[in-house]
């Protein structure tokens, strides 16, 4: 087994508002070696950005409350000071956020931003700094990298912003990459070319991945394992080929079904889930699901837990459905088929 | 073309469509240079039909759309709306059309006024028209906001209210406030979620078969494209590539760049996707102010030889009103090929 990195226990994060609290994050529990790549999937508000910003002690503040443990090679970030965490950020964990136009300092030059990243962590001089930037550029796959270090993040186009955001996340060769919604504002082709170079520099660096996406169709080459995420919480968590091939929770099926597929004929139309993800607030009683599921009974007003039903016993789902009613109803959810609540 | 519509003509027609945007320097703002955005585009779309426009950032897909209707001004080539000619209107000529045209735009947090209630956002293209009282109004903007999957309690409501599903169901009821007969949708998916995503592309589909709505769809992903498309115009760099009817499209790409958007679609089947060959383009769209000769693609294209490199290639027909700019036609057979080559269809 390869070393395990990270390893987050029933970690919960809540926050303290003027309309009350909101639990963003309650209860999620995953493990990632090295070498591994990780999907997080889930809509806006499913709490996916929170855990990863939580690992990353990003969400600390007053009005913050955290719960369970964020084992770092068997040390609990959620205990260590402000300061310690600075030494961990970016030098251990880096991340890569969604919108690249807004994550880069638009007065800086591309170059400046990955010395001061490098010169955070580490002892070097400028010229040091600069060479290993003009370096990381090449790696990420910038042509030209001597000029464009000097350019600013304006002159790049929106692929080579986010090229630039993962050589600088890659800058202190950190054990673990999270990458939140990487691709969401990029065009399907500079998509594929990020998705790959991810996949690349994960072995070239020999680190971890965390791959954070609303789109199950861009995590479905390139991840190990997937959890899905919803309210706040994990419904289901497979090795991948299991998620995609035996989906045992309602709200994955809606997820797939929602993708229009080039590998299947045209639907007349396509399945949605109907409504928005609930309040994390209030959320509705039993199953959080519920409100939005075509297949609710009885039970759901019961809170069920994330268990194993099937073999093998790795795929653990959030959900009371019988596996084998799921098993012969879930291709009529999946293709549309099934509108009625 | 097959269809015709009931005055006989399709409802919008662009030929030979050009939109320049000059680059101005120093002091006496001299232009120096000119972005090619949209640089020879021909097509018609028939009444009811949507027409699915699809290529990547900066090949001038959003330029041609607003072009279209008139937001910007056209540098060459005509827009012939409802068999007339529109390019050279002016904006008290144009007022009338826009109740015709309407738009619905990428961005559901940059396209409304933040400090406007939804009442007004949706209403105001009825009050700009003088079109009703202002009772009418607000039972007309209620019916709208009913039609468009939201509630009629809505109306005092601001635009921070809603998450960007609602806002672009806004938008979307916005542009129906006038029953116009065009719609431009640039890209009215691609900043939200994929199970919103779905919800909208129904919405969108339904309007449609209600109110007898033409499109233009904007979009950067053929899968979106392909699920609302009738005919689809591929796009790089100003330019049409390719032009078929939807699923011929995905059957059979002619044109080397439609291959490589089609494989960098995601397929969210691990074993298909492991199995599928995907064509990374590499590099960006090159910069419109300076175009390539010859082909416009061959500087990325797999299949490039040395005629790419010289000779534009023409829009050519190869049967079932698929046509394809490209000198390595894939997916045809050279009979096929030669006869097409022979006879130059297109403008």
């Amino acid at each position: 087994m390869a070393e395990l990195l990270l390893d987050v226990r029933n970690l919960k994060a809540h926050f303290a508002t003027e309309d009350g609290v909101v639990k963003a994050v309650d209860g999620v529990s995953f493990e990632l070696e090295r070498g591994k790549v990780l999907g997080i999937v889930g809509e806006s508000g499913s709490g996916k950005s929170v855990t990863a910003m939580t690992v990353m002690g990003l969400t600390r503040d007053v009005n913050s409350r955290f719960g369970g443990e964020v084992l770092y090679k068997g040390k609990d970030l959620l205990k260590v000071s402000d300061a310690e965490m600075q030494q961990y950020r970016g030098a251990e964990i880096g991340m890569i956020f969604q919108d690249p136009m807004t994550s880069l300092n638009p007065v800086y030059r591309i170059g400046e931003q990955i010395e001061e990243a490098i010169r955070a962590h580490e002892k070097v001089d400028k010229r040091v700094a600069r060479s290993r930037s003009v370096e990381l550029l090449r790696q990420v796959g910038i042509p030209n990298p001597e000029s464009r270090v000097d350019d600013f993040p304006h002159q790049f186009s929106g692929g080579m912003r986010q090229r630039a955001m993962i050589a600088m996340a890659l800058s202190c060769n950190p054990a673990v990459l999270i990458a939140d919604e990487p691709t969401t504002a990029l065009d399907v082709t500079i998509q594929a070319q990020i998705i790959e170079l991810i996949d690349r520099l994960k072995d070239d660096f020999n680190s971890a991945v965390i791959l954070i996406t609303h789109d199950l169709g861009v995590v479905a080459d390139i991840a190990d394992e997937i959890i899905v995420m919803y309210a706040g919480t994990v419904v289901e968590r497979a090795a991948t080929r299991d998620l995609f091939y035996d989906p045992l929770m309602p709200y994955t099926w809606g997820l797939l079904g929602s993708i229009p597929r080039l590998d299947r004929p045209r639907p007349d139309r396509l399945h949605s889930i109907k409504g928005s993800p609930p309040s994390l607030i209030t959320l509705p009683q039993g199953c959080a699901f519920r409100p939005r599921c075509p297949h609710a009974f009885d039970r759901c007003m019961e809170q069920p837990t994330l268990e194993s039903h099937v073999d093998p016993p790795t795929h653990l789902d959030r959900c009371w459905l019988d596996v084998e009613y799921k098993r012969s109803h879930r291709a009529d959810t999946i293709s549309g088929r099934t509108e009625a609540a | 073309m097959s269809e015709v519509s009931q005055n006989g003509g399709p409802l919008i027609e662009v030929r030979e469509l050009r939109k320049y945007f000059p680059i101005r320097k120093g002091l006496m703002q001299r232009e120096v240079a000119r972005v090619h955005a949209v640089d020879g585009v021909s097509f018609a779309v028939q009444e009811g039909e949507t027409l699915g426009l699809v290529g990547e950032s900066g090949c001038g897909k959003s330029t041609l759309g607003r072009t279209i209707v008139r937001l910007y001004e056209p540098t060459a080539g005509q827009i012939i709306f409802q068999g007339h000619p529109i390019e050279g209107h002016g904006a008290r000529q144009l007022r009338p059309l826009r109740r015709e045209m309407q738009m619905v735009f990428q961005d559901p947090y940059a396209s409304l006024n933040p400090r406007k209630r939804v009442g007004s956002i949706v209403g105001d293209p009825l009050k700009i028209h003088h079109l009703g009282n202002k009772k009418e109004r607000k039972a007309r903007v209620e019916e709208l906001l009913e039609t468009v999957g939201l509630s009629p309690e809505h109306f005092n409501r601001f635009p921070h209210e809603f998450s960007g599903g609602q806002r672009q169901r806004i938008g979307i009821a916005r542009a129906l406030a006038l029953r116009p007969k065009l719609i431009v949708a640039d890209e009215p998916v691609s900043a939200l979620d994929v199970s919103i995503q779905s919800q909208m592309l129904n919405l969108l589909e339904d309007l449609q078969n209600e109110f007898q709505l033409t499109y233009i769809f904007i979009a950067h992903d053929l899968g979106v494209v392909r699920h609302v498309s009738d005919r689809i115009a591929v796009m790089y760099l100003g330019r049409i590539v390719e032009m078929s009817p939807a699923e011929e499209l995905y059957v059979r790409p002619i044109m080397p760049y439609t291959e490589a958007l089609l494989s960098a679609v995601p397929v969210p089947d691990p074993d298909l996707a492991a199995k599928r060959e995907r064509i990374v383009l590499e590099g960006d769209v090159p910069s419109p102010i300076n175009p390539p000769a010859g082909c416009r693609f061959h500087p990325r294209c797999r299949y490039a030889t040395q005629v790419c490199a010289e000779v534009e290639p023409p829009l050519v027909e190869y049967g079932n009103g698929h046509l394809a700019a490209c000198h390595h036609p894939l997916n045809v057979d050279s009979a096929l090929a030669t006869a097409a080559a022979g006879s130059t269809a297109g403008s």
